[in-house]
C-alpha cells in the first residue's frame, strides 16, 4: 500500500486497561518520527491515552472488544484515529462539554475530549449508537528548529548591522 | 508507593511512583485511602517528583480523595508536579480547590 503519507500504521488491541500505556507509548514512539520536543510527545501521549480510556470505559463498558489506532505522518503532522465498535455516544456535543461525564459515581472527571482538544490541534468525533466510535485527531509538530535557525541569523544581521553603525560612528570622530 | 507519616504534625506524605492512568488509578485508590483511614491526618502531601505522566483519570482520583481528606477535616496538598501534569491541572480547574506546592531542594537546584 503506497498512500499519499509519508508513513502510517495500525494498532489492535483488546479493550484491557493495562493496554492504556501500551498504546500511548507506542504511538509516541511512531511519533517521533517528526522529531517533536518533549512537551509535543507529552501532549500526543495525553491525548491517546483519554481516547483510549474513552474506547476501554465507555465504548465498551464492561465487555471486551477490539480498540483500533491508525497513525499517519505527513510533512510536520501527525493524524491519529482511534476508534471502537461499542455503544457509541448519543448526543456527541454533551459529551464534549467540560466536566459532563456519564460516570460520576465512578470518580471520572468528564474532561477527556477537553483535554484532547487543547492539547491537540484538531479533533473530530463520529459516533453512531450501538455502531461505535470514533476519534480523530491532528497535531501539527512545529518546526521549531528552522524558527530557530531563522532567530540566530536574524541576530547575527542585527549585530553585524550595530558594529557596521558602530564602527561608522568611530570612523566619523 | 512511600508513605511517610509524620505523627507531630498529624503530617502525611504519599511517594506516587506510577504513571497515572484509568488502570493505574484502581489500585492507587485503594492504596491511598487505606493510609488515609489508617493515619486520619491533618495534611496529606502527595508528591508526584516520580511522576512522568497523568491524564484525566488522575483528576478524578484526585478529585475523589480529596472529598474523603476534606470530609475528614484535612487538607490535601501537591508536590513537585511536572509541567506536563500542570497544564491538567490548569485546564480542569482543580487548582482551585488543591494548591500545588514545590520542595525546597527544587527551589535551589
Amino acid at each position: 500500500m503506497v498512500g499519499i503519507y509519508d508513513n502510517e500504521m495500525k494498532l489492535e488491541f483488546i479493550s484491557k486497561s493495562s493496554n492504556e500505556a501500551f498504546a500511548r507509548i507506542a504511538v509516541a514512539a511512531f511519533a517521533s518520527q517528526l522529531d517533536p520536543t518533549i512537551e509535543e510527545l507529552a501532549d500526543i501521549k495525553t491525548a491517546v491515552s483519554e481516547a483510549v480510556t474513552n474506547c476501554i470505559i465507555h465504548g465498551y463498558e464492561d465487555t471486551m472488544g477490539i480498540v483500533k489506532i491508525e497513525c499517519k505522518l505527513k510533512d510536520n503532522w501527525i493524524e491519529i484515529q482511534i476508534s471502537d465498535s461499542g455503544k457509541g455516544i448519543e448526543d456527541i456535543e454533551l459529551a464534549k462539554k467540560p466536566l459532563y461525564t456519564t460516570k460520576a459515581n465512578l470518580e471520572r472527571s468528564g474532561m477527556g475530549f477537553t483535554i484532547i482538544e487543547s492539547f491537540m490541534d484538531e479533533m473530530k468525533v463520529e459516533s453512531v449508537p450501538d455502531i461505535g466510535t470514533k476519534i480523530t485527531m491532528k497535531k501539527y509538530i512545529a518546526t521549531e528548529k528552522n524558527e530557530e535557525d531563522n532567530s540566530i541569523i536574524n541576530k547575527h544581521n542585527e549585530l553585524d548591522k550595530k558594529s557596521n553603525e558602530q564602527s561608522e560612528i568611530k570612523e566619523g570622530i | 508507593m512511600e508513605c511517610i507519616y509524620v505523627p507531630k504534625d498529624k503530617q502525611l506524605t504519599l511517594k506516587i511512583e506510577e504513571e497515572i492512568d484509568e488502570y493505574a488509578t484502581e489500585k492507587l485508590r485503594r492504596k491511598i485511602d487505606n493510609e488515609i483511614t489508617r493515619f486520619l491526618p491533618r495534611k496529606v502531601i502527595f508528591d508526584f517528583s516520580n511522576v512522568t505522566f497523568m491524564d484525566s483519570a488522575g483528576i478524578g482520583m484526585l478529585l475523589g480523595r480529596y472529598k474523603i481528606i476534606k470530609m475528614l477535616g484535612g487538607q490535601l496538598e501537591l508536590l513537585n508536579v511536572n509541567k506536563q501534569i500542570e497544564k491538567i491541572f490548569e485546564i480542569s480547574g482543580i487548582l482551585k480547590i488543591i494548591p500545588l506546592i514545590k520542595n525546597n531542594e527544587e527551589n535551589v537546584s
